[in-house]
């Protein structure tokens, strides 16, 4: 844990450390950017796919468990304590008794079973289903083959119990913002036009395509909290135009692209006000195995792994704005190893590699990817000499964002380039190279090894975390050697924050959503603020 | 005059019929899809149950034909189908934006003729002057900015430098919140209104009824009023009407870069995840204002010359 947790601390400055030490102020107005697209698609973040609409989740829902940033791990977030059956499958949860969602109702088991019957429920569609699937009898819910979930088992108001398919970790798929809970006395229809929760900010106001307004919740569970009056969830797709309004102090916060942060860490007013964090996104370029017969060969995809020149990419292109990667598991995940070293650049090594898999003539593929900056056509024009040099020729497949997922979940790809989530929990993300699961679900480059099926099912069956992140972290070792994909880079968030702002947190699942509830602003805000 | 008007609305129908097949065939054909976008930021894995539900659910697993029968079926009683990503109704959503798109376009558009057609004027009473000189300076530089630089420009000075007004937002309708993104959209039509404005009314100034009334000793202020005003005004006329009807179409980028909450850059959002009622919907309404300002242009120009309604 102190490991996780010190990575996080070493890759953030000014984090919540610095507010623990001095004693939050209330009152006062946040001006918070939402900087994933020009509008909120639905106040039902329940039923969203889509981060936008998680900035509203973070202020008015809560989940079962919530993501410690700190602790780097899920924690109870609406129980104030849980007890684990013998076998590790079933868990009793003691609901907190002064949890009342913002129409005066007290949280009970009803609204649990309420809420993730209606995620599963198939005919709904809902994005968080797959992690209420993890609980038993939800999947024959879901299809209608039962009309109730029969690992959710209501004890009393405050006590529920859930029995799970596995011994995993509920922490993970139970702090997902889909799996939120809502009131089981408001009709759903409501959620969408006036969302009622448990959060430590009610629901205001909603001027579409512009902002989302919250004010604090008087009767939140959380002993005087929240410190903020209020919250302006303002729609900032436009890294110029937030930029802009962040120099001019309207907003709070401000999240960083490659080019801003350059110019943010160059500027004496600006640089001290960073929180930076590596994300659990592994920016990556996958093999196909099935469409080019080179890459069958463990030694090519080495060699691809030793051709690149992955630091100088991330110092020209991602300006700096990313960490090398060295395997698919992040910097902060509870398995990964930070013994581990990244394939150096090493062309002769490449060569040498391709020479022996009877590729000394090289051989020919083509990337798929899409405009971002990051991980896509820019990077992919950097690869192509990089290539040539070792006789590998590679051609650019440019698609549109929109149209990048399509192609690769359908495999038409020899190889692909793309931005995966790979936390925060490592049974998780580690499944998408197991043998079993398909490639239209995850395993992109239908990787298939034996030793490495052996290693993920002897970590799915064990219940003791650290045995089970050890298993895991050799896992992910072997994939290292493996090479199923180019390990380019983890994304490195940056956040940059007015002085007055206090609270903020490392969160490495996205930077971008913050516990509102932990914010607050001291005396030297802009009097409209405070 | 009302056979007229008929007639133009007649018209209106066959181009918004061929717009509509048009857009729903581009979106069909292009690559991606709705279902398939929720996955492309790499946020979550591909669930491929899901993908499938989702298309089923909207119908996108249905034969195109069917598709486009049910699209023009529900067109017809003028149902321009449900969000995939809301839910919602689109002329709901439509509803909901589209007054910020016109406060805005109509912003604009004021700003553009208040300047531009005085200084276009101004600029043809007295060609080769100062005034006529660093006037069309100002136009073709005004053609030639890019809309999205300018705003960051506006927004650099007005509000980072000057500190006199927001840079982004809506304001509740503030007006101050209104100033940079209608100037910002406002002078590429300033621009070309003054040009128009001062060719045209150096055409008419050379016209040999101009110097009929010159030699019937009718004073300058006689002339400009009453000859060269009403002439030039067709040339006007049409240009505002061009001009206004694609402010909305323009809009886009300027709706994105202040975050203000139109149907620019509802469509924008819409365009990326294949949210194809809301694109399909969106850009019938911005082909529909683009004819009902030009019908109601061609209605204009039959008041002002009654030659036109008779041809």
């Amino acid at each position: 844990m102190m490991r996780t947790l010190s990575l996080a601390a070493v890759l953030s400055l000014g984090t919540a450390s610095l507010a623990l030490a001095e004693t939050p102020r209330s009152g006062g107005v946040l001006n918070f950017t939402a900087p994933y697209g020009t509008s909120f698609a639905t106040l039902d973040t329940q039923s969203s796919p889509t981060i936008q609409e998680h900035f509203l989740t973070f202020a008015i829902h809560r989940s079962l468990y919530s993501w410690d940033s700190i602790g780097n791990k899920p924690v109870l977030e609406l129980a104030d304590s849980v007890d684990v059956s013998e076998d590790g499958l079933t868990y009793t949860y003691h609901l907190k008794k002064n949890a009342v969602f913002h129409n005066g109702k007290p949280l009970t088991a009803d609204d649990i079973i309420f809420s993730y019957q209606r995620v599963v429920d198939a005919k709904n569609s809902m994005p968080g289903a797959r992690y209420i699937l993890t609980i038993k009898g939800a999947e024959a819910f879901a299809k209608g083959e039962a009309t109730s979930i029969e690992g959710l088992v209501k004890v009393d108001d405050n006590t529920i119990a859930i029995t799970f398919n596995s011994t995993a970790n509920p922490g993970f798929p139970l702090m997902e913002t889909g799996t939120v809970i809502l009131p089981s006395d408001v009709p759903l229809e409501q959620q969408a036009i006036n969302p009622v929760g448990l959060g430590a900010f009610v629901f205001k106001e909603h001027v579409p395509g512009s902002q989302i307004v919250v004010e604090k919740f008087d009767k939140y569970y959380e002993e005087g909290k929240p410190y903020l009056d209020r919250v302006n969830i303002i729609v900032m797709g436009e890294g110029a135009a937030r930029d802009v309004a962040f120099r001019n102090k309207e907003v709070d916060v401000s999240v960083l692209g490659p080019a801003q942060y350059q110019d943010y860490l160059a500027d004496a007013s600006l640089k001290d006000h960073l929180l930076e964090v590596a994300e659990t996104f592994t920016r990556n370029v996958g093999f196909s195995q099935t469409k080019v017969e080179a890459f069958k060969d463990v030694r090519v995809r080495q060699a691809i792994n030793y051709a690149l020149n992955s630091d100088l990419i991330i110092q020209r292109l991602a300006r700096g704005k990313a960490v090398r990667a060295t395997s698919w598991l992040p910097v902060g995940s509870p398995a990964y190893d930070d013994t581990a070293v990244p394939y150096p650049y090493d062309p002769d090594k490449a060569r040498a590699l391709l020479k022996e898999a009877g590729y000394e003539n090289g051989f020919e593929f083509s990337i798929t990817a899409g405009p971002n900056e990051s991980w896509g056509m820019p990077v992919v024009e950097a690869m192509i000499p990089m290539l040539a040099q070792v006789g590998v020729t590679l051609k650019a497949r440019p698609v549109e964002s929109a149209a990048l997922s399509g192609h690769v979940t359908s495999g038409d790809f020899e190889a692909y380039m793309w931005s995966n989530l790979t936390g925060p929990d490592p049974l998780t993300v580690l499944r998408c190279f197991y043998s079993k699961t398909p490639q239209s679900s995850c395993n992109y480059t239908a990787y298939s090894n034996p030793e490495y099926d052996k290693l993920y099912e002897a970590a799915l069956a064990e219940r003791d975390g650290d045995k089970q992140n050890d298993l895991l972290r050799q896992a992910n070792n072997l994939l290292q050697v493996e090479a199923p994909v180019w390990f380019f880079n983890y994304n490195k968030a940056v956040m940059a924050y007015q002085p007055w702002v206090h609270g903020l947190v490392p969160n490495a699942t996205e930077l971008a959503l913050q516990p509102y509830d932990e914010i607050w602003i001291d005396d030297s805000a802009p009097a409209n603020r405070k | 005059m009302l056979r007229f008007t008929i007639r133009r609305l007649l018209q209106m129908i066959p181009t918004i019929f061929v717009v509509a097949l048009l857009i729903f065939i581009i979106f069909s054909v292009v690559p991606g899809s709705f279902a398939a976008s929720l996955f492309s930021d790499g946020r979550a894995d591909a669930d491929p149950e899901l993908i499938a539900r989702i298309n089923r659910e909207f119908g996108l697993d249905r034969p195109l034909w069917e598709r486009i029968l049910t699209y023009f079926g529900d067109l017809l009683r003028f149902d321009l189908g449900t969000s995939f990503r809301t839910r919602l109704p689109v002329t709901e959503m439509i509803n909901q934006r589209i007054w910020a798109s016109l406060e805005l376009a109509v912003a604009a558009m004021v700003f553009a003729v208040v300047i531009g057609v005085p200084l276009g004027f101004m600029a043809a009473l007295r060609p080769g002057s100062v005034l006529d000189t660093v006037t069309m300076i100002g136009a073709v530089s005004g053609l030639s900015l890019p809309q999205f630089w300018l705003g960051l420009l506006l927004m650099m000075l007005f509000a980072l430098h000057l500190g006199w007004l927001p840079s982004f937002g809506y304001g509740n309708g503030a007006f101050r919140n209104l100033i940079l993104p209608a100037i910002a959209l406002g002078v590429t039509p300033l621009a070309l209104l003054a040009r128009t404005t001062r060719a045209g009314v150096l055409d008419v100034l050379n016209s040999d009824f101009i110097r009929t009334a010159h030699s019937k000793g009718m004073s300058e202020t006689q002339v400009v009023r009453w000859h060269v005003a009403r002439n030039a005004l067709v040339l006007i006329v049409t240009t505002v009407g061009l001009q206004f009807g694609s402010l909305i179409g323009q809009a886009v980028v300027i709706e994105k870069l202040f975050a203000w909450p139109g149907i620019g850059s509802m469509l924008v959002d819409s365009v990326a995840i294949r949210d194809i009622p809301v694109v399909q919907g969106t850009i019938l309404v911005i082909v529909l204002w683009f004819l009902v300002i030009n019908t109601a242009v061609d209605l204009l120009y039959a008041a002002i010359d009654p030659r036109i309604k008779q041809g």
